[in-house]
């Protein structure tokens, strides 16, 4: 038995992640800790998805290091993630959310309750045994997030939940990720929408062209940015 | 049209020798389908997940293999099974469990070929996912096969298809006996050259019924299966 550790803080030594010529990520240095939502943005292409990817687990950085709690090489069994363009495996709905309780090792006694739980959560318990993959954008949207949500993690990791849906949906899915934070589990998600990251942020990491070009809580930052870029992109202003 | 006549009396009639020979087939080529699954699809989703030094070069020679001649098949498995052979104490020769080892050698690249195909797709489709949710290397392999089991079912039957057509393999191991070794395709080999155009017309219609058949079972039970898994 090991002790119960925790995956945080998740910090990123000097991470440089290269894609063919393409730096994708350039010297990153960032420490994600316990607390309020972490909301990374800045414009497509600012290296956020790679980011979070990479925090996730998914992909290894070109050079320098990321450690979970300490470590190298955690599995991802506190963590979660929705991904921008979520994968529905090819089962129901609640066959999707069976599923990643069972690679967490939960019981099948237990399952069940735990489907209900998480499908009431996101609104779908209407729609549990329609087939994952036919339904709407926006309902997959809302499954892959109670997937994630179904694993139990200490930390979720949010790509542009809400990129390509209505008001409501995206209503929806704010109110989730603020319930969620408000149950002590870390959230760190990528938004390009300013208004999002005013509503949900308790701190802001900006990207711009793979750097980090400031970091601060969410108050400080949307009043008194630091930098060029952070003003240009509070004020509405087009960053490229 | 006198020959068509007397074919269609012959199947309809359900002569009892014309329905010993589509038994034997359906069980050889069946048996080999089988059997060729066991080993083709684990193989092809072990070629589609595992990178090692080599793969390129493996998937084309299985590639390649697909279209391996049904003679040459049959000729090799003739040395192997004949009595002078590495395996001709097992007696197999002349038996359709002969046929049956031919049919598997035939179909087993057309089976891999394809799973890895199918595998590999859906396994970038998954990845992402299968990872975040710390999916281990067997929970993949088993995941992929069952998500992809819609699309393997065509697998299965591209190589039912060649099995059931094939009759160079099964006539060199077989020997075409009557009443033991004959099949549809062997008997129609036979009675054509032997001028018996009646049975060979009746036994190609109720083997292109067959397939047909399967066919639409296999095409039937796949729909219902996505209606209800997506």
């Amino acid at each position: 038995m090991r002790a119960p550790t925790s995956d945080l803080p998740i910090r990123f030594e000097n991470v440089t992640v290269t894609s063919g010529a393409v730096t994708v990520l350039d010297r990153i240095t960032l420490t994600l800790t316990p607390g309020p939502p972490t909301i990374l943005i800045g414009p497509n292409g600012s290296g956020k998805s790679t980011l979070l990817r990479m925090a996730m687990g998914l992909i290894a950085p070109s050079q320098g290091r990321v450690t979970w709690g300490g470590r190298e090489d955690v599995p991802p069994t506190r963590r979660a993630i929705v991904l921008q363009r979520p994968t529905m495996l090819r089962r129901t709905a609640s066959g999707n959310i069976r599923y990643a309780l069972r690679a967490s090792g939960v019981a099948r006694a237990e399952a069940q309750g735990r489907i209900d739980e998480v499908l009431a959560l996101v609104g779908l318990e209407q729609l549990a045994d329609r087939p994952a993959r036919r339904l709407s954008g926006g309902e997959q949207q809302r499954l892959a997030l109670a997937r994630a949500l179904a694993r139990d993690p200490a930390i979720l990791f949010l790509d542009e939940p809400t990129a390509s849906l209505d008001p409501a949906a995206t209503k929806a899915i704010e109110d989730i990720v603020h319930a969620v934070g408000q149950r002590g589990i870390k959230v760190v998600m990528a938004t390009h929408d300013l208004g999002e990251a005013r509503r949900l942020a308790g701190d802001i990491v900006m990207l711009h062209r793979g750097r980090v070009i400031e970091t601060g809580p969410a108050a400080s930052f949307f009043s008194t940015p630091q930098s060029s870029e952070a003003r240009t992109f509070i004020a509405g202003e087009l960053l490229v | 049209m006198p020959d068509d006549v007397s074919a269609l009396q012959l199947v309809l009639a359900g002569d009892p020798a014309l329905f010993a020979i589509v038994r034997l087939s359906l069980i050889v080529s069946l048996s080999a389908v089988l059997l060729a699954a066991l080993l083709g699809v684990p193989l092809g989703a072990a070629l589609a997940l595992i990178r090692f030094p080599g793969r390129q070069a493996v998937i084309v020679v299985l590639n390649a293999l697909m279209g391996l001649p049904p003679v040459v098949v049959g000729l090799a498995v003739f040395l192997a099974l004949s009595r002078s052979g590495p395996l001709g104490s097992w007696g197999l020769l002349f038996t359709p469990k002969a046929m049956i080892v031919a049919q598997t050698v035939l179909v087993t690249p057309i089976i891999a070929a394809l799973t890895r195909q199918t595998i590999e797709d859906l396994w970038i489709e998954y990845r992402d996912e299968l990872t975040a949710m710390n999916i281990g290397a067997v929970g993949r392999v088993t995941t992929l096969i069952w998500d992809a089991r819609f699309s393997l079912v065509t697998a299965l039957l591209a190589g039912f298809g060649r099995a059931a057509a094939e009759v160079g393999a099964i006539i060199i191991v077989g020997g075409n006996i009557e009443g033991f070794t004959r099949t549809m395709t062997t008997a129609i080999a036979l009675e054509t050259s032997k001028g018996d155009l009646p049975l060979a017309i009746g036994l190609g219609v109720v083997l292109i019924a067959i397939v047909v058949a399967v066919n639409a079972l296999a095409w039937t039970a796949r729909r219902a299966g996505e209606r209800m898994a997506g």
